[in-house]
């Protein structure tokens, strides 16, 4: 058997594959996290309840309405997305003007309730949700063996990642979103509404969460707290990167990935703790993030 | 001979408030000497240990300006290593283990400290967030903490080899001490020149910079005692509950901290105080009741009404109110 550090190809790259896929949730959500933040000035405290939320459309859909995985990958963000629009109108919109603390200590708030609330309707331990018929089985690569779904997974997720890039650099909507990062207040000048362009940013980046969140439900257990305990270390990831810029972002959550699985292989004891390891060292080297700048 | 001395208008009133400081401090001193007649002194030591622990969070948030969502770590590190100690070795006295305790929680203050002041505002909250996750699974691992389980039957010993702590209201009166203490050294720091010149990085960071002041040092400074009263909290609740377990180094702790803090008044020194009061009593009394499930989503809400239009908090309204009517 082929051996690559004195570890088996297969169990190398399979973990490799692993660490791949948690690098492709880390890239989904701290671009959403950044997508707000560039606009709101808000870090968003109940993005993981958002991403936890999107799993449990896509469960209680199936179970009571038969909803399918398919429809439920656009049903699930187009809830929560409508769900973070109300959100924005009736609370965040109240404390634009303050301290932008103030906004992480709200949706704090709102990650207890969400969590809270599920937590007492379908108890702590969760459930699984099936793979799609489609999306079962695997193929054997000769040097790994890749479940379609995970494959499936990579695949959407960077396409969504590159979509957003794309929508956020390359077209209007996306020149306007930069312009009111920028200066607001000049934005409000040129005659655009802004205060919708605000509306418009919070809900699509829950429902980017909840995408991530229907996606990540047939892997991982979908549980009340699935999302918060991600969302810890999706912060170090955006620690890491800085929220600067969209495709540092993508980048740094695939790499925080790749490393997270290379520390499975090498040295499982650290596997929980590498990124807060990680991100120490890109504190104490480069303050302002990999791809972020100096304030 | 008598000097006459003419006071300013803005002497008068700082005077006038350190007086009504002075009686504050006296009335709430009586209350808490006379409070285990009425009410069961476990619940009165807990009140205690977390108002403790909100006054050391208020330290940094309300008088630097700096919010860290990791407080847990310093909390938890007391309580376990406090608990470690007092359990391995029969032969140390509760005082010394709660010495120790504190000790190892500004020895991690002042780590934490070193990374979270490179950076400001929203991400000094996620730095720090992060750095106690990271305590959080170190905790879950390590040898010395009994894992899930957390360390339990801590003995409380002999206070100096002499007092019983077995008995509540012997361990009461050693916990309001240590209270006291540690009140006492927030009032000395808020109110010395070291604590002005915090409130003028939080007002205005660049301009403390430019009136030459070391502004990292500072807030360094006020992290490390910030983390080492959290940690004393810590170490005192271990004692008197007997157990250190994981909810202590989980990222609700830090929340609870924060809601304590913002419902009492950020910025007041006896907000926290009374936030703790507040959070502990409903927290005791929801535990009971037939809401008892939804602890965390009640707190939520609290949250979400505290930010929206109650920033203040009790005492900070309280004190406006003071200050409208009896200028």
């Amino acid at each position: 058997m082929t051996m690559i550090f004195g570890v088996p190809l297969m169990a190398f790259m399979g973990q490799l594959m692993l660490g791949l896929i948690n690098g492709a949730f880390y890239a989904l959500l701290s671009l959403g996290l950044a997508v707000i933040f560039g606009l709101l000035k808000i870090v968003n405290f109940a993005h993981g309840a958002q991403y936890m939320l999107g799993a449990f459309v896509a469960l209680l859909g199936l179970e009571y309405l038969g909803i399918n995985y398919w429809v439920a990958l656009l049903v699930a963000p187009l809830v929560v997305g409508v769900l973070g629009v109300v959100i924005e109108r009736l609370l965040l919109r109240r404390i634009s003007d303050l301290d932008h603390l103030y906004g992480l200590l709200l949706t704090f708030g709102l990650a207890l309730i969400f969590e809270g609330t599920l937590i007492n309707l379908v108890g702590v331990s969760g459930s699984t949700y099936p793979i799609t018929p489609a999306l079962q089985g695997g193929t054997n690569l000769g040097f790994m063996y890749l479940p379609t779904y995970r494959a499936w997974v990579l695949v959407a997720a960077l396409c969504v990642c590159f979509a957003t890039w794309f929508i956020i650099e390359r077209t209007r909507l996306g020149a306007y979103l930069r312009a009111g990062t920028e200066n607001a207040t000049l934005m409000k000048g040129f005659g655009v509404n802004v205060p919708l362009l605000i509306t418009f940013t919070y809900g699509f980046g829950a429902a980017l969460a909840a995408f991530a969140g229907v996606l990540a439900a047939p892997l991982y257990p979908v549980t009340p707290t699935m999302g918060a305990n991600l969302l810890v270390v999706v912060f170090a990831v955006v620690v890491i990167g800085g929220m600067g810029s969209i495709l540092g972002a993508i980048i740094t959550g695939l790499l925080m990935g790749i490393i997270e699985g290379l520390t499975k292989i090498f040295y499982p004891e650290a596997a929980n703790t590498i990124i807060f390891i990680v991100m120490a060292i890109v504190l104490m080297v480069r303050p302002a993030g990999l791809f972020g700048k100096e304030v | 001979m008598n000097t006459i001395q003419t006071l300013t208008p803005s002497m008068e009133r700082t005077r006038r408030a350190s007086n009504r400081r002075t009686v504050l401090n006296v009335v709430l001193l009586a209350i808490g000497l006379l409070a285990p007649l009425a009410i069961y002194p476990v619940f009165l030591m807990k009140v205690l240990c977390f108002a403790l622990f909100a006054c050391a969070f208020n330290l940094l948030l309300g008088f630097a300006g700096l919010l860290s969502f990791g407080h847990a770590a310093f909390l938890a590190t007391g309580g376990y290593i406090t608990g470690a100690f007092l359990t391995s070795y029969p032969g140390l006295t509760p005082e010394l283990g709660i010495l120790l305790g504190t000790l190892a929680a500004t020895l991690l203050g002042a780590v934490f400290g070193t990374f979270a002041i490179r950076r400001q505002g929203i991400y000094f909250a996620m730095v720090t967030l992060a750095l106690a996750q990271m305590v959080f699974f170190i905790f879950v691992k390590a040898p010395f903490t009994g894992g899930e389980d957390g360390l339990q039957g801590v003995p409380r010993g002999h206070l100096f080899g002499l007092f019983d702590l077995s008995n509540n209201l012997t361990l009461y009166y050693l916990v309001l001490v240590i209270f006291v203490i540690g009140f006492a050294i927030v009032q000395r720091t808020v109110h010395s020149p070291f604590g002005q010149v915090l409130k003028a990085i939080r007002e205005n960071e660049p301009r403390a910079v430019s009136l030459g002041y070391n502004v990292n040092a500072h807030k360094l400074v006020a992290f490390v005692i910030s983390a080492g009263l959290a940690g004393l909290a810590g170490s005192t609740k271990t004692v008197v509950f007997q157990l250190a377990s994981l909810n202590d180094a989980h990222w609700h702790m830090s929340g609870e901290v924060i809601l304590m803090t913002l419902l009492g008044g950020v910025g007041t020194l006896f907000g926290p105080l009374v936030g703790a009061g507040i959070v502990v009593t409903l927290q005791t009394q929801l535990a009971q009741s037939p809401v008892g499930d939804w602890v965390s989503v009640i707190l939520g809400i609290i949250f979400v009404i505290c930010v929206l239009s109650f920033r203040s908090g009790i005492v900070g309204e309280i004190s406006n109110l003071i200050k409208k009517n009896f200028k």
